[in-house]
């Protein structure tokens, strides 16, 4: 368990040291959204109806920034070939860096969707399931993320071709994520939304770190 | 099965199989579309826009059978390392993606004449798009990766992750598609089939299977042609390498 | 025979799905075939400009 927490504590700091990652992220987000009253109009109504969508698919958007650099660096520099020595099974590993990169990108950004919600005209009364159902569903949204980071690992500038693998796996996450926030929206009950969101992230969280394990194994054979 | 793991044994097999699936194919296309096209009623409610169906469900069912046969061909590829099977996988997806579009377009033209929309979001045409995308990134990722060794392996597991998904996908998809549709309307396929439609419908499905095994075991073919024509120029070029010292 | 390519009306739709699955499945199975005969040319010349060596791998003559 040390094991994990060091590979956490080391990621984050790296993360810290070279800044910015978190930043752009919450700027993408901000941007993205922003950019829907735009293409839709500013009416309150029309945003209100779409808000759960536009937060959840900006959120969606913005978490496949940084995927490419999230195993990149240690294979490259060979930190991965010292973290392989351990006796830790790889998913433990592999699990610590999403879990790192989770707390770099997708926290700041749903600590950010309260204010985003309040401009795309979101009921007061869903923000708590935004929040929650976020909270469930980037986990799963890293972890198959990570898959796509770990097959594209040798790959220069793979971020448009792991958007391309990761997105449509991450559809199921999207639509139970939304349905939850509108459900709240409509004062209707969350919870079976929010189940089946958890039900398919832990499922999805447990095929994605077994896929990123065994790709980054032959990643680097 | 391990008979055919030898590349020379592939090569028989293939020629032995090769002419008859090839003949059954083109013996079919007229046979098939003169079922579907002339000598099958039209539907009472769809009129002649059902002959539509002889295609899409055909092709629909290609693409899902085409899918399920990349992630066997991936999951031998990775456990017994059988060296044919990702070669297998390989020829087969752009067969599948060919397949998808075809299911997604004939959807469309189904589409407007029945519910007066060119796309509509109900489940099934939703669920194969989604295929799609699962198909053009698998195809993507090939072609991304230099090492031949390394990207039949990220193939493989990226066709096992999409198809362990494929369930939860279409689940999901129905789930949006019981939150966001009244009750009534869109549900594709209309009234129960009529005897007449099965003898179309069959041939078509016949078709299509035939017709993705000769054009699968003409890629796997080619394919196995340019893995050799790359030892074989690899060697040229060595051995001029070595006049060339020599000189 | 009118009436045939009439289709009930519904003419574009059928006759353009029909297009399209002989467009996309003619044109598969055409360039498939086409880059089957090529590579078999290819691998022929080769074999006859260099002496086949038999592979190491033992797989040898096919």
């Amino acid at each position: 368990m040390s094991v994990f927490w060091s590979v956490v504590r080391r990621d984050l700091e790296i993360a810290w040291a070279q800044g910015g990652g978190a930043g752009f992220t919450v700027i993408f987000f901000v941007i993205t959204v922003t950019l829907f009253p735009f293409g839709v109009g500013p009416e309150p109504g029309v945003l209100a109806r779409i808000a759960p969508g536009i937060l959840w698919v900006a959120a969606l958007l913005a978490s496949m920034i940084s995927l490419d650099r999230l195993f990149a660096a240690d294979l490259e520099d060979g930190s991965f070939d010292h973290l392989l020595l351990l006796p830790e099974p790889l998913a433990v590993i592999v699990a610590a860096k999403c879990l790192a990169h989770w707390i770099t990108t997708s926290l700041p950004l749903i600590l950010v969707a309260p204010l985003l919600a309040l401009m795309v005209n979101l009921e007061a009364e869903a923000f708590p399931v935004l929040i929650l159902s976020l909270l469930i569903g980037t986990p799963a949204v890293t972890a198959i993320g990570a898959v796509g980071a770990a097959l594209t690992a040798g790959i220069r500038r793979a971020g448009t071709l792991i958007a391309l693998i990761v997105l449509p796996l991450a559809i199921p996450i999207l639509i139970f994520g939304v349905a939850a926030v509108e459900a709240a929206r409509m004062a209707l009950d969350p919870a079976p939304h929010l189940m089946l969101l958890a039900g398919t992230g832990c499922f999805a969280l447990v095929l994605g770190i077994a896929a990123a394990g065994a790709a980054l194994k032959l990643a680097m054979e | 099965m391990v008979r055919f793991a030898n590349p020379a044994q592939f090569q028989r097999l293939s020629d032995m199989l090769l002419p008859w699936f090839a003949w059954a194919t083109v013996i079919l296309v007229p046979v098939g579309l003169y079922y579907a096209l002339v000598n099958s009623p039209a539907d009472y409610q769809q009129g002649e826009t059902v002959r539509i169906m002889y295609l899409h469900v055909p092709a629909a069912w290609m693409a899902l059978f085409t899918y399920t046969m990349m992630a066997v061909a991936s999951a031998v590829s990775l456990i017994w390392k059988h060296p044919l099977a990702d070669v297998a996988a390989r020829a087969a997806a752009p067969l599948g993606a060919a397949f998808t579009a075809l299911a997604l377009i004939t959807g469309m033209l189904w589409g407007e004449p029945m519910w007066g929309t060119w796309w509509v979001w109900d489940a099934r045409l939703t669920s194969v798009l989604i295929l799609f995308f699962l198909y053009l990134g698998y195809i993507a990722l090939w072609d991304a990766i230099d090492n031949p060794a390394t990207a039949s392996r990220a193939a493989a597991i990226l066709a096992l992750v999409g198809f362990v998904n494929v369930p939860i996908i279409k689940f999901s998809v129905d789930w949006w598609n019981t939150l966001h549709q009244p009750a009534s309307v869109l549900k594709m396929g209309g009234p129960a089939i009529h005897p007449d439609m099965l003898v179309p419908l069959f041939l078509m499905f016949a078709l299509f299977k035939c017709y993705f095994v000769t054009v699968l075991l003409w890629r796997m073919k080619a394919e196995l042609n340019r893995a050799k024509i790359r030892g074989l120029e690899a060697a040229v070029q060595a051995a001029a390498e070595r006049r060339e010292q020599a000189a | 025979m009118a009436e045939f390519f009439h289709m009930g009306g519904y003419a574009l739709y059928v006759w353009a799905s029909y297009g399209a699955a002989l467009l996309i499945l003619g044109l598969g199975a055409f360039l498939n075939w086409r880059i089957l005969k090529r590579s078999s040319a290819r691998l022929e010349h080769l074999r006859a400009a260099a002496p086949h060596r038999r592979r190491r791998d033992g797989h040898g003559a096919e």
